[in-house]
């Protein structure tokens, strides 16, 4: 069977269910393509085939004792390097953990072991999944599959690269301000950052506490919504993880059968969007309006406070989240140091890359005394006027309607210097981590040189069936998300 | 010119829970080094933590205990600072809403003799509030070594108003907070294990100044009376310098109780900033009055009201109470005692001395917990009913003591199997007395002669031929009627 590493976990369990494909096979093909491929891409920090095999085995023995335990069971599953898994490498990308084995699984992985899922490779990624573009992790940048030269987005960006080059069916990434949705859109493929709270935190390595969410990224939203499936629910390990029943998804794609209110935010179509992003988007919602959906201009009037709020308190958070990386107890450790002072400051400085130090610096400068209230709490302030826009909003449509990402993958190196411009790239995304909420990007068209586009849906606070179903009326009456770039 | 000090104190309360403050690991004493610790307890990247409520539940009920205003959230700020024993480099602790405001302990004076009560104090506190304890540092020549095990226990700060003004009322103040928590069952309060421990915030003014002196903080006080030692060389220290003209400075100092003086720590410039903010991984818990009214409900009545109660109730001396009411199994024990035989005085003796004393020899080291003791305070009612009735005498009672202590058994079984029960019938100790005086005849005329002392050779007699069962007052009493 010819490129069973291109098919969509959905096709794949059914070939599984009629044991038409092994999961060893599929795992295989997972595996050779990797080594194949990853060379350019780059989308993996490591690799444990041998391990990825036994678990394939593991899979196939209990479908031939009639014991398999659901949909995924089987399916590889790759992990950005930010979630802890069970004797695996937990690096974040970042020097100061290079040599760091988990002990631990995360809940999410625990819960994608009970399902029998495939766990395989850890995925590239910004160091401590601060950045837009991968170039941030300690061990290499990852390439766009559609353009080597181009940057595949980030901080997830192994992850999006991953599943758009074939290397995994499906993935894991985490997204503080975008970073499931932006990758994922300037890779082709589908990018879920569920509402704060719907995944447990325990085991993803903390960024921002407040706004970090794990999420799937898939070759379609069929796909997006088994694995949400698998990870979703409330866990006595996160006290911010919420108690609320989990629906089945895939069971609810086809609901409303499309007739939606969307929402068009006047304040995402301004100045910085690309024009070929603007035409598909627009073209997309156009298509929502001609399958009978009600289309309304919505109005989100603090969105340009965005930007400012999110680099107060995401770095605040951080600065603290990244406290424990000192050498004490784990991790990179400098010999040769005369006091425990010293020990911090050369752990820290040899451990850190420029873009977290950069982050470290900002959020410490936020919570000193005196500037507290200036910055952090003002901030959180603002923080709940812009979920306030966006609830206003919910009052009159179930969902709203954005461009993911301001422009397709730009080159790599472009932004390294600039990191106003490389925050500048989450712009569209950052609003909604703030406000609490889901956000889906699906892939809406491609730009003149060939590059993905990805389509914002941005719905109501646990409310992902309906941004599922949303997204699937539009995916599966288009074919962006099956194509796939020439390696 | 005389001088005025005025101290508070900032105490740590290590809290008596299965687990840790925002973990499933055991909180225990005395494990080998970070055995008690898993992937939260050590800062791993990713864990997140889960808050224990029995620790809130408890710091609920020392606020209620010392009359403090109960937050109605209990809410969660991250306090940073780099120091190897944080595993995380930040405290999970309180900021701008302790659990606990205001509240008072009261507290006793030393009284003018061993057995007269002292003055009564109420000491404001400030506030209490609840965080993460950190792991435990051993310094060597060249390195330093870190033990986990007490990192993440759950702590209580409690800090006083400085409205305290000698070593005394500071020792008396921890007392008392001791006493309390002990007797509630918060924590063990065992200052050698880390389970309380003190700072003082010492200073001094000149009589009647009203603005407060440099404001000096004491650490390192490892035992009650180090903190009543520390204090007070502080104070002598800072009348001193400031007799000689000098200016003192806020600074920390550190006590060397073997040297027996405060060394300079830090001075104010090198002051932390604690870059304070909400914890985002935890929410606020609320704190409802339905939950208030079921924990004060557990509340038992606390120790100077016991006290007050058994000596107007009972009329027992200030001694046996300062013993019997600070200790909460004992003042139960004796309660219950009296419930079965009313002799309130003899009871309470027995169990404050000879219960006490046996509990402290059968175990080296620590005395051993009444409720593993085999007596029961039925049984003590019973062996205080027999001394009563005369069927024992006092001096058998204790040694039946002895025995109940070690096996557990009836004091009237005791007294029945081994043959201890005092022969009560006075023809037959008359009978006894008639021979021993024939017997004695030398001891006899002596005694009438005059010589009080003599009729002792002839109790011993006696007793020595009824083998100690008889009543010695009876005994007494016949021989004197019989050589009269």
């Amino acid at each position: 069977m010819s490129d069973l590493f291109y098919k969509s976990a959905a096709e794949l369990s059914d070939l599984l269910c009629a044991k038409e494909v092994s999961s060893v096979e599929l795992t295989q093909a997972v595996i050779d393509r990797t080594r194949e491929v990853d060379d350019k891409i780059h989308a993996f920090l490591s690799y444990d085939a041998e391990d990825a095999l036994r678990q394939a085995r593991d899979s196939d023995r209990r479908r031939a004792d009639g014991e398999t335990i659901g949909p995924l069971d089987g399916i590889p599953v790759a992990v950005k390097d930010v979630i802890a898994v069970k004797d695996q490498p937990l690096t974040c990308a970042a020097k100061i953990l290079e040599k760091f084995i988990s002990p631990y699984d995360a809940t999410c992985i625990a819960n994608l072991k009970r399902a029998g899922t495939v766990l395989w490779g850890r995925l590239n990624m910004d160091e401590f999944a601060m950045g837009s573009s991968t170039e941030n992790s300690a061990f290499g940048a990852t390439a766009n599959p559609w353009d080597l030269e181009r940057i595949p987005g980030g901080s997830s960006g192994g992850s999006a690269a991953g599943i758009a080059s074939g290397e995994s069916i499906l993935a894991l990434g985490s997204d503080t301000g975008g970073s499931i949705r932006q990758p994922a859109a300037l890779c082709g493929v589908v990018g879920l950052k569920p509402t704060y709270g719907l995944i447990s935190r325990y085991g993803l390595v903390a960024f921002a506490s407040s706004l970090d969410q794990i999420g799937p990224l898939a070759r379609s939203v069929e796909d997006a919504a088994m694995l949400l499936q698998t990870i979703a629910g409330h866990d006595p390990l996160d006290s911010t993880s919420f108690k609320t029943p989990i629906p089945d998804y895939r069971a609810q794609l086809k609901k409303r059968d499309g007739s939606w209110k969307l929402g068009v935010p006047v304040e995402y179509f301004g100045k910085g969007l690309d024009d070929e992003v603007r035409t598909a988007v627009e073209k997309a919602i156009a298509f929502y309006g001609e399958e009978g959906c009600e289309i309304e201009e919505v109005s989100l009037p603090h969105t340009d406070l965005a930007v400012p709020v999110y680099y107060i308190i995401a770095t605040a958070e951080a600065s603290s989240n990244l406290a424990r990386y000192d050498g004490v107890r784990y991790g990179r450790r400098s010999d040769e140091v005369k006091d425990h002072v010293e020990l911090y400051f050369k752990s820290r400085g040899e451990g850190f890359g420029r873009e977290v130090k950069r982050r470290i610096i900002l959020g410490t400068y936020v919570l000193s005394s005196g500037y507290y209230d200036a910055y952090y709490l003002r901030a959180q302030k603002v923080r709940t006027l812009i979920r306030d826009d966006f609830m206003k909003a919910f009052e009159t449509v179930d969902a709203v309607l954005t461009p993911t990402s301001p422009t397709p993958a730009f080159k790599k190196g472009a932004k390294t210097e600039d990191p106003l411009a490389m925050y500048l790239s989450d712009i569209y995304t950052l609003n909604v981590n703030l406000a609490g909420l889901p956000g889906l990007s699906v892939p809406c068209g491609f730009t003149s040189e060939g590059l993905p586009i990805g389509l914002q849906i941005i719905g109501k606070p646990y409310r992902e069936a309906d941004l599922l179903a949303i997204a699937h009326h539009f995916d599966s009456r288009h074919d962006f998300h099956r194509q796939h770039p020439q390696l | 010119m005389s001088y005025e000090a005025v101290i508070g104190l900032e105490v740590h309360v290590q809290l008596k829970t299965s687990s840790k403050m925002f973990t499933r690991a055991s909180n225990r004493y005395g494990e080998p080094p970070n055995t008690l610790t898993n992937p939260v307890v050590m800062g791993l990247p990713g864990v997140l933590p889960v808050i224990n409520h029995e620790a809130i539940a408890k710091t609920i009920q020392v606020g209620l205990i010392f009359g403090c205003e109960i937050a109605e959230i209990c809410k969660w700020d991250r306090k940073h600072y780099f120091y190897p024993d944080m595993p995380k480099n930040y405290q999970i602790s309180q900021y701008d809403q302790p659990l606990c405001l205001g509240g008072t302990v009261e507290i006793e004076m030393p009284g003018s003799a061993r057995n007269v009560m002292g003055e009564h104090k109420n000491i404001r506190l400030t506030r209490i509030h609840l965080e993460e304890d950190v792991g435990k540092l051993t310094h060597f020549a060249s390195d330093s070594l870190v033990d986990y095990n007490r990192a993440g226990a759950p702590l209580l700060e409690i800090v006083s108003e400085p409205e305290m003004h000698s070593a005394e009322e500071a020792f008396a103040f921890l007392t008392a907070l001791r006493v309390n928590l002990r007797f509630v069952g918060i924590s063990d309060c065992d200052m050698e294990k880390g389970q309380l421990r003190c700072d003082a915030n010492v200073s001094v003014r000149r009589q009647g100044d009203n603005e407060l002196g440099a404001k000096i903080e004491l650490k390192n006080m490892n035992t009650i009376s180090g903190v009543r030692n520390g204090i007070d060389f502080e104070i002598k220290r800072q009348i001193k310098a400031l007799e000689e003209g000098k200016k003192l400075v806020q600074e920390t100092r550190r006590w060397d109780a073997a040297g027996g003086f405060t060394t300079l720590m830090r001075t104010k410039e090198y002051a932390h900033d604690y870059r304070y903010f909400p914890d985002p991984d935890l929410m606020p818990v609320k704190i409802d009055s339905k939950w208030k009214t079921a924990l004060a409900s557990k509340l038992p009545e606390l120790p100077f009201d016991i006290q007050r109660r058994f000596m107007k109730d009972y009329d027992l001396p200030y001694t046996i109470t300062s013993v019997l009411c600070t200790d909460r199994p004992l003042s139960e024990f004796f309660e219950k005692a009296v419930q079965v035989f009313n002799k309130p005085i003899a009871i309470a003796n027995l169990v404050a001395n000879d219960l006490q004393r046996e509990l402290a020899a059968a175990r080296p080291g620590s005395p051993l917990p009444l409720e593993q003791c085999r007596i029961k305070p039925g049984q003590v009612a019973d062996l205080v009913r027999l001394t009563n009735e005369g069927s024992i005498s006092k001096q058998t009672a204790q040694d039946v003591f002895v025995e109940m202590f070690k096996s557990g058994e009836d004091p009237a079984d005791i007294v029945e199997k081994k043959g201890l029960k005092q022969t009560v019938d006075a023809a037959e100790i008359e009978k006894v007395c008639t021979s021993a005086i024939e017997a004695n005849p030398k001891a006899a005329e002596q005694f009438k002669a005059g010589r009080e002392g003599a009729i002792n050779a002839l109790k011993g007699h006696v007793m020595k031929a009824t083998r100690g069962q008889a009543n010695p007052r009876m005994v007494d009493e016949i021989l004197r009627r019989l050589l009269s």
